[in-house]
């Protein structure tokens, strides 16, 4: 690795400490397949010494196999990873590439160019502090060219190299340059960056990319190179409010107590007056821990273990924020959404949202508009695609402190997963939050689900009845309850006939009403649970996604899933409401078990089989395993 | 206003990434090879639990073909740091007598190391591995993500990748499938030396030039490191001061002549070498795409 320090040879320890003073800065090169990306990216490893002779040796032998560049040796080979794409002759996902000088190290997040693959280039603008935007001189500002600029814009980088390439292709013509820049800078006026600096390059001829090339003497700006060493990038974040999203508790013994994680905004000294959100309880820094020693200021970026004076519960997932300008905390959001799947994303569907240092359920549960990235309109919209964005309001199932995404990134961008495959089908930016009290911070509650509880000598829990229409649900949980009563614990059952007539009456059939109908359920016998009682829920509740939900809201420990498990043959003779016949005859459509599909829960905590035994022999088996579970006393 | 350095920034990434599998994770382990970007590995996650030592063991996958230097040294570190130390080694292997001088690299490689890892992982149940791969090492590297999903039969799949954003990692996994997690993606081989220069971490004295006996075959200098060397016609053991610039098994590892002892020597020599470090590994050569090949089957 020919690095060009003459130090190198002659002194090396001076050399190694001119190194530890480097800076870093992560960048994205935006641009199609066409623009000359990889070979701008090539041209910078090049040029930056990074290539080995054996990877000459090698880029040689490639370029004269499938090379595009005659005879001269093709860069972009230097940056193609995969088989599969290196058959096709085009990249299809993200690549970081890496090159330092003796000023700053970099990282290029290198990414896709074609249409399809607009998630890549958002997954590799969410780290990067700077984007090239490559523009073909031949073709001037493309639609793809103001795509590109939205997502670049969208995920929040402020830095902007506008790189007009091919130069040598249009006569390193002033005129044709000016042109497209002023064109650009006219286009990006409206997203709101720092700072764009346009730079008539070649990247095959490596023209103005290490020094200014005499072939374009009308251009008196940097070179690329001297550009991106010099660009201040990192101060921003460090003048901020203190921000550290609490990524684990540590506990080595009982007499330390520290919080760990890495600050995403500002700095933080000893003795700083901190509140943990959402919960509120404030404390001083008393030490700030680190493998080397403790410190009296720590900045942005670091890692670092913080002691407090006082004892005050906070755990993963809470954020700790100078008490003076706090981040603000809701449960509901707007927030900006990128959808990265081929399945489209469906409104109230719950999924999970993987926030940086917590997953909280949720659910997206109104598109305001739909943008369409080629021309940045506005449009309205029942779903979203695979690459599309949209405004959105976002409900989580519990509170939580952020910061809008451009403030601060780390406390204001999440991931969406769904809850079956666990893929990460969309990302969000977090705007500003819909509750009208968010700024009204909750004042932390003495009296709390725990104490309710204890007033009633009993641990609060929800069981959850699922199974077939007439498998014999409600008549179980009637002698579960009536026992239950009779020890004097404190119950409630919530079924069809005290839901659907009331709290769901709005609720027809449709996919859509019963997730929300279950989610409403789930609320309810939270809120129950909350207030400290056993709550036992009857409801077919068909889809193991739904009762998933469920357990995540009402907390798993408290959850009891119970599979009354009645053979369809069996419900259909009973048929204690006539459904059954109605249903065969067609007068109840979507019905559960005939053109509706029942998902029987995989691990419930307990299975009855309804044919083997009596309501009242499977009641007392269900109140015994209460009993054992230490749920009917404190 | 100060910023932090860049060996500041990846020191800082990495111990979030580590402490981020730990609060994730039901069953964690941190493979060890014993070369220095395990050590570095190593030594970010002292740093990232301190006061705590880290909660999880560390494994290391044992061919029976490492330099003997490594052995010693591995179980040095483990005494020296307190932690638990597993060591698996693919019994069936050695039963069939599985070398690489009987059998060639391409099939010790699967069987002592591929298929052991994921012995391995199966025994432990381990739900997550950090690994000490770096992204700059090899191409098809560049693509892979910091948490790396694998299927349940440990595989991994370069066109269904989940996409990666800000350090909002998706580890969520079903039962028997895993995570393989990289902290050192973003370090270079420069950074990890300036670091373990910086922070003088210990490493195996095999990448420190010294007189040492080595056999020159097929232009590679292999170092007899014990009596299992099959010497063929006319090979004689050499004298010659040499160092390594990359550690796996001693007969697939070529020695590089080099006058360099401390590491300052080291970093001066890389920097002003012009081969790649791979270059020593006999594993890659066999065509542009073997390693993504191996990847996909397991190998790390």
């Amino acid at each position: 690795m020919a690095h060009v320090s003459d130090l190198i040879a002659t002194d090396i320890d001076a050399y190694l400490a001119e190194q530890e003073s480097k800076s870093f800065m992560r960048l994205i090169t935006c641009g199609s397949v066409d623009d000359g990306k990889s070979t701008l990216i090539g041209r910078l490893l090049y040029d930056a010494k990074m290539i080995f002779d054996d990877q000459l040796t090698a880029l040689e032998a490639d370029s004269k196999r499938v090379g595009t560049t005659g005879d001269q040796i093709d860069l972009a080979l230097l940056v193609d990873g995969l088989a599969a794409e290196r058959e096709q002759g085009i990249t299809i996902d993200v690549a970081y590439r890496f090159f330092s000088t003796d000023k700053r190290k970099f990282i290029i997040a290198d990414t896709p160019g074609h249409e399809q693959y607009t998630r890549n280039m958002a997954t590799g603008a969410s780290t990067a502090e700077l984007a090239i935007i490559l523009i073909d001189a031949r073709k001037g500002v493309l639609t793809q060219t103001k795509r590109h600029s939205y997502i670049v814009s969208l995920l929040g980088i402020r830095h902007v190299v506008l790189a007009i390439n091919k130069m040598d292709l249009v006569d390193y013509s002033q005129e044709r340059f000016e042109q497209i820049s002023q064109e650009y800078m006219t286009f990006a006026r409206e997203l709101g960056f720092a700072d764009i600096t346009a730079i008539p390059i070649s990247a095959l001829e490596g023209k103005n990319i290490l020094e200014p090339s005499p072939v374009m003497p009308w251009y008196s700006g940097p070179s690329l190179m001297k550009h991106l060493e010099t660009i201040d990038v990192a101060q921003e974040q460090t003048r901020k409010d203190f921000r550290m999203p609490v990524q684990w508790v540590n506990r080595p013994d009982l007499d330390f107590r520290g919080f760990s994680g890495t600050i995403a905004a500002g700095q933080v000294s000893v003795g700083d007056e901190l509140v943990a959100l959402p919960g509120g309880r404030t404390s001083k820094v008393k030490s700030i821990v680190t493998f080397d020693g403790e410190l009296d200021t720590a900045i942005c970026e670091q890692a670092i273990t913080l002691t407090l004076e006082d004892e005050i519960d906070i755990s993963r997932g809470d954020t700790l924020a100078t008490s003076k300008a706090r981040p603000e905390v809701s449960s509901s959001l707007a927030a900006d959404i990128l959808w990265m799947d081929e399945h489209e994303m469906v409104l109230h569907r719950p999924y999970l949202i993987r926030l940086e240092n917590n997953t909280i359920p949720g659910n997206l549960s109104r598109i305001n508009y739909k943008v369409n990235i080629n021309n940045l309109e506005q449009e309205s919209a029942e779903v979203l695609t695979l690459n599309e964005v949209a405004r959105c309001e976002l409900s989580l199932t519990e509170d939580i402190a952020f910061d809008p995404y451009d403030d601060t990134r780390s406390t204001g961008c999440f991931v969406i997963i769904d809850r079956i495959t666990n893929k990460t089908v969309g990302c969000g930016m977090l705007r500003h939050s819909l509750d009208n009290a968010t700024n009204v911070h909750w004042h932390a509650l003495d009296l709390d689900k725990a104490s309710r509880a204890k007033a009633k000598e009993q641990k609060p829990a929800v069981l959850w009845f699922t199974g077939l229409s007439g498998s014999g649900k409600s008549t179980i949980a009637n002698l579960v309850e009536k026992k239950l009563f009779a020890r004097g614990n404190h119950t409630y059952t919530l079924d069809g006939d005290n839901v659907r007539h009331g709290l769901n009456k709005d609720l027809g059939f449709t996919a859509e009403d019963r997730i929300e109908n279950i989610r409403r359920i789930s609320e309810v016998a939270n809120l129950m649970s909350d207030a400290g009682l056993i709550t036992l829920s009857c409801f077919i509740s068909p889809f193991r996604e739904d009762r998933e939900q469920a357990r995540q809201l009402c907390g798993s420990n408290s959850f009891i899933e119970i599979f009354i498990d009645t053979p369809f043959e069996e419900c259909e003779k009973r048929d204690p409401k006539g459904l059954y016949k109605k249903a065969r005859k067609g007068q109840i459509k979507h019905f559960t078990g005939l053109d509706s599909p029942y998902e029987a829960p995989e691990n419930p905590d307990i299975h009855i089989k309804t044919t083997e035994k009596s309501p009242e022999k499977i009641a007392g088996e269900i109140v015994d395993f209460l009993d054992r579970e230490g749920f009917l006393t404190t | 206003m100060k910023t932090l350095t860049h060996l500041q920034r990846l020191e800082a990434e990495s111990i979030h990434i580590i402490r981020e599998v730990v609060a994730e994770s039901r069953n964690p382990v941190m493979l060890y090879s014993i070369g220095k970007d395990s050590s570095v590995l190593l030594h970010l996650a002292m740093k990232a639990f301190y006061p705590s030592l880290p909660p999880f063991p560390i494994l290391h996958v044992d061919t029976t073909w490492k330099f003997r230097e490594m052995i010693q040294f591995r179980d040095q570190v483990a005494e020296d740091l307190g932690l638990e130390m597993i060591v698996h080694i693919n019994q069936e292997g050695v039963e069939q007598g599985i070398g690489p001088f009987s059998h060639g690299s391409a099939v010790h490689t699967d069987v002592m190391k591929t298929q052991a890892l994921k012995q391995a992982l199966d025994k432990y149940q381990f739900d997550a591995a950090f690994g000490g791969a770096r992204r700059d090492e090899e191409k098809s590297r560049a693509k892979e993500r910091i948490f790396s999903f694998r299927s349940d039969q440990h595989r991994w799949d370069p066109k269904n990748q989940r996409p990666e954003l800000w350090r909002t990692y998706n580890n969520r996994i079903h039962k028997k499938e895993s995570m393989r997690v990289f902290p050192l993606s973003n370090w270079t081989e420069l950074d990890i030396w300036q670091y373990i220069h910086k922070e003088e971490i210990p490493i195996v004295p095999l990448y420190q030039a010294k007189e040492r006996p080595v056999v020159e075959r097929d232009g590679s200098l292999i170092l007899v490191d014990d009596d299992r060397f099959p010497f063929k016609d006319g090979e004689v053991i050499e004298k010659r001061k040499v160092r390594f610039r990359t550690l796996g098994c001693y007969p697939l590892t070529g020695a590089v002549e080099s006058e360099a002892e401390t590491l300052p020597e080291i970093i001066q020599e890389m920097l002003l070498t012009t081969t790649s470090e791979r270059q020593g590994r006999v594993i890659d050569q066999d065509h542009g795409a073997s390693m993504e090949q191996k990847k996909q089957e397991g190998y790390f």
